[in-house]
């Protein structure tokens, strides 16, 4: 589904990205895990032609994203902190991504699922960092692409809805679909990940099974195998 | 008793009849078929009544009192061999001729038509037309030059002459001529006590209007407009010009007038209108300026050399791009109850006098005039800061130049 | 693009500021004619405003525009949309909401105020023209600052002394040379000096309509063919047409490379 070759990004002095291979298969849910400026989010964004390497090739579904923007149509991609425009009202957001997309989409159902039907006529400066991202995972499940990229999906959600977004990814999965988090809980991944990416120091540090990573660093749970990742020789 | 009233009668009109002259007609078919063979035939206080049609002559030179009557416009066509009409007698009219076709010269000033030491003379009515010179008055007295339309189409200065040129001629009235497109409309040389109103003198190659060394001369209600470089006004004394209208005299050394060694003038009630200058002042004293309108033209009133005791009242100065230029730090002149648009003082006790002097002198026009290129920041901010603080401690412009009085409401 | 533009300019048409700047003009128009109670006095004080005012508010309004709706830039990017689209459109939005409220905060009070009937429409349509034209340049040039500046202070510092050096500094150094150099042959230099910035470009626009018969009072060749003829306006809207597409073209293409 995804294939990065040889993936180099700087920010000024800082590199982030050094050499970066990757490959995504069709279908389950990755993890990409990493500590704090490992270069996720870049990674992410990366692929999502936000971030513009400065060498190195990506494709997704087999064609190159160098100069391209078509490839995003089969993208549905949840950012990090959902800073929306303020002076919109929930509803007319929702309205102009549908119509910047043009596709079917079933926000309804989402909308109910989330109970956010009292802040739909709602300004989204008003609204609370949950809300927020409420509304943010309403955008983002309400199409039907391939590809979903999300990026700290869990952040600032109450109980309720970490159940709704753990039932949507399984849902999404089930459709076969591609399906890309990073998240720091590690509980979150531990249940919804098929397989863990672990970035460490610009390059993929380890890639495998949620087992395989326990296996290698001798844990029992995965919050300790991350933490103890770094200290163990690579093998990926 | 009847017969001898009848008698008086028939006596009285023989004797009008005799005084006024008679009249002979001129045409192709009659018994006189040109105007030179009419005057020669003429006695004097006959009129000669010129029919339409075209009379190819020149050099005619009018030594009696006649009266010269064109009917319907007849055209007398000089065909550039010199001068069309000389007046050498007093009380010669010439009325509704159309002269074309005067000789160009070098070495002769060839005129339409030339009045020589004569007086009590009338040229009305008369349209020139492909001329040198128009109509010149040589050294004559009492006369009357009305409704006249000139119509040059001069080219260059040194082969075109003036449209009406007065020299050391007296007493005479220049009234509702229309002069165009010659070299200058209306010319003075050493003629006094002329009045010259109603005329309007446009599309000159030079002035509109030019008079040197004539005193006491009254111009009033003319309109001078879009010539070469505006009206002269040189070495004179005791001039009055008002309600004229100078307009659209653009260029290098355009102004709608200059004034050059002229004192104790009167100059009021005047327009100047989108000229480049308004008022070109050198070396003039006395002058009182009131109530003129001084609106749009890029300098008000441009003042070069010593001017002294010229005081300004009651003017309006309308949207200016510079209201006044000096080029000394001297000043003896009084600017007093003017309106200035650029005014931004305020008059508390509402007198409709501004509690606030106003200097109308800005340091930009001293700036241009030192490097005239500058004009190109013209109405740039950072010329309005120096400006304003120029205004507020003067060190390149007079400082005692201002109005204390500034009107708040343009004066009538 | 389309798309986006109308998004900017409905996001712009609903906040407060558009509001406040179209109400600024409008009183400001409605002042001035009150003041002046003269149509073409009113223009002259408006030209002086307009000249120093319109880069102002255009470059301030947008680079907090773009900082502002940096959230929307960074929603816009992960969606199916060319990345030229989202910068251009946004651009088009903040410009096309300032121009609006220029022309209608300041065409109300002179339309009521019987402008038609006036012989000043000429040069009031001028100064519109004028300043629709500024306010694309200098909006233009606040996104490029604000896209190369991360950092809203430093960003906005950037653009006030933009505004700063071509409504004051530049003329000041301008004259300075002017009179430095004056025994050498000016005008050309003075015409180029001229095209080079374009609020003394605008400027001189209005000039050419309101202070022509000081213009030609002036010698030089150079300036009477630039002056005197028409060549002076089509010059100066040729340069400002190009002082607009020149920043736009660098935005479009900064923001091509990028990241976010």
């Amino acid at each position: 589904m995804i294939q990065v070759e040889n993936l180099y990004k700087k920010f000024g002095k800082n590199e982030v990205l050094s050499g970066l291979d990757l490959s995504i298969e069709e279908g389950g849910i990755f993890a990409v895990l990493g500590p704090n400026g490992s270069g996720k989010t870049t990674l992410i964004k990366s692929i999502l032609g936000m971030v513009v390497p400065n060498k190195g090739n990506i494709s997704v579904g087999g064609i190159s994203i160098k100069k391209n923007w078509k490839y995003r149509k089969n993208i549905d991609y949840l950012p990090q902190i959902a800073n929306f425009p303020g002076n919109l009202k929930v509803k007319e957001l929702i309205r102009m991504i549908k119509d910047l997309r043009q596709m079917p989409s079933k926000e309804e159902e989402l909308i109910e699922l989330f109970k956010l039907e009292p802040f739909l006529n709602k300004k989204l400066s008003t609204l609370s960092g949950g809300t927020k991202q409420k509304v943010n995972i309403v955008l983002t499940f309400m199409f039907d692409c391939p590809l979903l990229i999300l990026d700290e999906p869990t952040t600032g959600l109450d109980p309720a809805s970490l159940i709704h977004l753990k039932k949507l990814l399984q849902k999404e999965k089930s459709k076969g679909k591609t399906i890309l988090v990073t998240s720091h809980i590690m509980q979150f991944v531990a249940e919804v990940a098929d397989t863990v990416i672990y970035l460490l120091e610009g390059k993929i540090y380890f890639k495998g099974t949620i087992d395989t990573l326990m296996e290698k660093t001798q844990q029992t749970d995965l919050e300790h195998a991350i933490a103890a990742i770094a200290t163990t020789p690579n093998h990926a | 008793m009847f017969y001898s009233e009848r008698v008086l009668v028939f006596m009285l009109l023989l004797w009008v009849k005799c005084l006024v002259g008679n009249t002979i007609p001129i045409c192709a078919n009659c018994d006189i078929r040109s105007i030179k063979e009419g005057i020669t035939v003429a006695s004097d206080f006959d009129t000669l009544l010129i029919k339409k049609g075209t009379y190819k002559e020149y050099n005619l030179l009018v030594n009696k009192p006649l009266t010269l009557l064109g009917e319907n416009y007849p055209i007398v066509d000089g065909e550039d061999q010199g001068e069309i009409i000389r007046i050498v007698s007093d009380n010669v009219t010439i009325d509704g001729l159309f002269i074309i076709n005067v000789g160009t010269s070098y070495t002769t000033d060839y005129a339409a038509i030339r009045v020589v030491e004569s007086e009590n003379f009338v040229i009305q009515n008369v349209v020139l037309e492909k001329l040198f010179f128009g109509i010149y008055l040589e050294k004559s007295k009492n006369g009357k030059v009305y409704h006249n339309k000139i119509i040059g189409d001069a080219i260059d200065e040194y082969n075109s002459g003036n449209g009406i040129q007065l020299w050391y001629s007296k007493n005479v009235e220049v009234e509702k001529n229309i002069v165009q497109h010659v070299r200058d409309g209306i010319y003075l040389e050493f003629s006094d006590n002329i009045t010259i109103k109603n005329n309007t003198s446009t599309d000159n190659l030079r002035y509109g209007l030019h008079f040197m060394f004539s005193n006491d001369d009254v111009y009033s209600n003319n309109t001078f407009e879009n010539n070469g470089a505006g009206v002269a006004v040189m070495f004179s004394k005791r001039i009055k010009m008002t309600g004229n209208t100078f307009k659209k005299n653009w260029g290098t050394a355009a102004f709608g007038v200059l004034l050059k060694e002229i004192n104790d003038a009167e100059i009021s009630g005047n327009t100047f209108e989108e000229n480049t200058i308004g008022i070109n002042i050198e070396g003039s004293n006395r002058i009182k300026y009131i109530n003129n309108n001084f609106i749009k033209n890029g300098w008000a009133i441009k003042v070069l050399g010593a001017c002294y005791t010229n005081s300004f009242s009651g003017n309006n100065f309308l949207y200016n791009s510079f209201d006044i230029s000096y080029n000394s730090k001297l000043n003896d002149n009084v600017f007093d109850q003017n309106y200035w648009s650029e005014y931004t003082g305020y008059d508390l006790d509402k007198n409709g006098i501004g509690d606030v002097p106003y200097r109308p002198v800005k340091l930009f026009s001293y700036i241009v005039n030192k490097t005239p290129e500058t004009i190109v920041l013209l109405r740039s901010l950072f010329m309005d800061i120096i400006d304003f603080s120029e205004k507020v401690s003067p060190v390149f412009t007079p400082d005692n130049l201002l109005d204390a009085n500034p009107l708040m409401k343009p004066s009538k | 693009m389309l798309k986006i533009l109308k998004y900017s300019f409905y996001d712009l048409i609903r906040s407060r500021w558009s509001y406040v700047y179209f109400l600024f003009y409008l009183i400001l128009g409605f002042v001035l004619l009150f003041l002046n109670n003269d149509v073409s006095k009113a223009v002259i004080t408006l030209m002086n405003i307009i000249i120093i005012l319109v880069p102002l508010i255009g470059t301030i309004f947008g680079v907090m525009y773009y900082y502002n709706s940096k959230e929307f830039t960074e929603l816009l990017l992960a969606q199916p949309v060319k990345r030229s689209s989202i910068f251009f459109g946004q651009y088009l939005g903040v410009a096309g909401s300032l121009t609006m409220s220029l022309v209608l905060g300041l065409g109300i009070p002179f339309v009521l105020y019987g402008l038609f009937k006036s012989d000043a429409i000429f040069d009031f349509s001028l100064l519109l023209v004028t300043g629709a034209f500024l306010t694309l340049i200098f909006t233009a040039l606040s996104f490029n600052i604000a896209l190369a500046n991360e950092n809203k202070i430093k960003g906005f510092g950037y653009a006030v002394l933009i505004w700063l050096f071509l409504a004051v500094i530049y003329d000041g150094l301008f004259l300075m040379s002017l009179i430095i150099f004056k025994e050498y042959p000016l005008d050309s230099f003075s015409l180029a000096a001229t095209m080079f910035n374009p609020i003394d470009l605008s400027r001189t626009l209005i000039l050419l309509k309101l202070d022509i018969s000081a213009l030609l009072g002036y010698t030089g060749a150079v300036f009477k063919q630039f002056f005197g003829t028409h060549q002076g306006l089509f010059m100066s809207m040729l340069m400002l047409i190009l002082w607009t597409v020149l920043p736009i073209w660098r935005l479009v293409h900064k923001a091509k490379q990028k990241d976010f």
